[in-house]
C-alpha cells in the first residue's frame, strides 16, 4: 500500500486538501483503508483532520450534535444517548465499534451503516463544512460528495418513541440482513400520530419506507392496527443481495421484521 | 514515499521511527519493530487477528495507520508475559486448549485482556460479545471461552 497521509488542524484546510484527485478522507479507517488494502487503486491519498469540535458530544434541551469523529463505542457509553445504544452496539465487534466513527457510517453502503438507518429515522441534519443539510438529501448524493461531515444532529426521541432492529445470521455480531429504525409518536388515544420508519438492506443506502409509515398513521401498534403497514413494507424498495441473503430473501422477511419490530 | 517520524510507546518501551507514510500500525509492528504478535488475517476488519490495544481500547492495527498512533501507548499480545512467566489470559489458553493452529490467538488474548481490564468477573455473554470481533477457524469457540473464564476465576482468586 502506498497511501500519503496529510493531517490538517481545521476541517478547512482538510476540505481543501481534499478536493485533489485520488484523495479520501480519513475517519475511523474502517472504510477506507479496509478499501486499500482490499486494492482499491482510487485512493492515492488520504487527509484528516484532528479538529477536536469533530469529537465532541452535546445534548443539551433534548438537542443532540455528535462530531462526526465520534465512535459508535463513545455512543453507546453515553448514558444520554442511551436511546441510540442499540444502534450504535449493531456496528461490527468491539473493535470496530472503538474505530468506526459516526460521519464515516453515512458512507457505508448497504449492508453495512447500521448506525446511518437510525439517524435517518431520526430524521438528523447532516453538517458539512459546505452547510447544512437533510440526512434523506445528503444520503442521496453522497456518492459524489467531495466535502467532509462535521457532525450530525437531531432531537432525542421521547423514552420509549425510538425502536431499532438489526437482523443478521452470526450472533452476537454479524453483517446486516436488514435493519430498521423508527421514530413512533403516539396520540393520547394510544395510535400513531406520526411514524418515520427507515429502512437498512433494502437498497444501496439507507431508505425510508414511507408507504408504511403513511400506512401506520392513526392506527394501533397490535397486530390488526400493523398489518396495513405490513402490506405496504415492501413497496419502493430494491434490497441488496449478497452472501447473507438474496434480495428475494430480503424482501420476503422485511415484513416479519417490521411486524416484530412495531409490535416490540 | 515520504518517510514521517513516529514516537510511541510499545508493551513499555519507548519506539521511535520513520516509516512511510500510509504504513498500517500492523505492518510497522511486524516489519520495521519485529513485534510479529498481531497477525494479519483478512485486512479487512473481519477477522480480528490483528487486534491491538491503543490507549485502553482494542483496536484493528490492519486498518489503522501507524502514523496516527503518535504518542499513544500500544500493548501487543508479545507484551504480556513478565520475566518469562505467562500472563494469567496465556496460561488459561493453553490450559483450555484454546488454541489449535494459534493464528487468532493473539487477537483473542487482547480482546479477553481489554474485557477482564474493564470487567474483571464476566458473565459468559459478556465473554462472547467481547470476542465477537474475533473469528476462529479451529476451535469452535468454546475452549476460548472457558480459557477467559478460567483467566477471570484466576485474578478474582489472587485478588482475594
Amino acid at each position: 500500500m502506498a497511501l500519503a497521509l496529510q493531517t490538517f488542524p481545521t476541517v478547512k484546510d482538510a476540505n481543501s486538501a481534499l478536493k485533489a484527485a485520488g484523495t479520501r478522507y480519513l475517519g475511523g479507517g474502517t472504510l477506507v483503508i479496509r478499501a486499500a488494502n482490499e486494492g482499491d487503486v482510487s485512493v492515492s491519498s488520504l487527509v484528516r483532520s484532528t479538529d477536536p469540535a469533530l469529537s465532541a458530544i452535546a445534548v443539551a434541551g433534548g438537542k443532540v450534535r455528535i462530531g462526526a469523529s465520534v465512535t459508535m463505542a463513545a455512543i453507546a457509553r453515553l448514558p444520554d444517548l442511551g436511546a441510540l445504544a442499540k444502534a450504535a452496539r449493531a456496528v461490527g465487534g468491539p473493535a470496530i465499534r472503538n474505530m468506526a466513527t459516526v460521519g464515516g457510517n453515512l458512507f457505508a453502503p448497504a449492508p453495512y451503516g447500521d448506525f446511518a438507518v437510525a439517524l435517518l429515522a431520526l430524521d438528523a441534519t447532516i453538517s458539512t463544512d459546505d452547510g447544512e443539510l437533510p440526512i434523506e438529501t445528503f444520503l442521496a448524493k453522497r456518492d459524489g460528495s467531495r466535502v467532509i461531515v462535521t457532525s450530525v444532529s437531531f432531537t432525542l426521541p421521547k423514552a420509549d418513541g425510538f425502536r431499532f432492529l438489526k437482523v443478521s445470521r452470526v450472533k452476537p455480531k454479524g453483517v446486516s440482513m436488514l435493519s430498521i429504525a423508527a421514530v413512533l409518536e403516539r396520540a393520547a388515544d394510544g395510535t400513531v400520530s406520526s411514524a418515520r420508519i427507515a429502512l437498512g438492506c433494502m437498497a444501496d443506502r439507507p431508505i425510508r419506507a414511507r408507504a408504511a409509515e403513511k400506512a401506520i398513521e392513526g392506527k394501533t401498534l397490535d397486530r390488526d392496527g400493523i398489518a396495513p403497514a405490513l402490506a405496504a413494507a415492501t413497496e419502493g424498495i430494491a434490497p441488496i443481495t449478497d452472501p447473507i441473503a438474496s434480495a428475494w430473501y430480503r424482501a420476503e422477511v422485511l415484513p416479519v421484521h417490521l411486524g416484530r419490530l412495531l409490535l416490540t | 514515499m515520504a518517510k514521517v517520524p513516529v514516537q510511541f510507546t510499545l508493551n513499555g518501551s519507548e519506539k521511535a521511527e520513520f516509516i512511510d507514510s500510509g504504513t498500517t500500525l500492523l505492518n510497522a509492528l511486524r516489519d520495521k519493530i519485529g513485534d510479529t504478535s498481531p497477525k494479519g488475517g483478512c485486512h479487512q476488519g473481519t477477522c480480528g487477528a490483528c487486534s491491538v490495544i491503543i490507549d485502553g481500547e482494542l483496536r484493528l492495527s490492519c486498518l489503522t495507520l501507524a502514523e496516527t498512533c503518535n504518542g499513544t501507548t500500544i500493548t501487543t499480545t508479545s507484551g504480556l508475559s513478565e520475566s518469562g512467566v505467562l500472563h494469567p489470559l496465556q496460561r488459561a489458553f493453553l490450559d483450555t486448549f484454546a488454541t489449535q493452529c494459534g493464528f487468532c490467538t493473539p487477537g483473542m488474548i487482547m480482546a479477553a485482556k481489554v474485557l477482564l481490564d474493564h470487567t474483571p468477573n464476566p458473565s459468559r455473554d459478556e465473554v462472547v460479545e467481547a470476542l465477537s470481533g474475533n473469528i476462529c477457524r479451529c476451535t469452535g469457540y468454546e475452549p476460548i471461552i472457558q480459557a477467559v473464564l478460567l483467566a477471570a476465576r484466576a485474578n478474582s482468586q489472587n485478588a482475594a
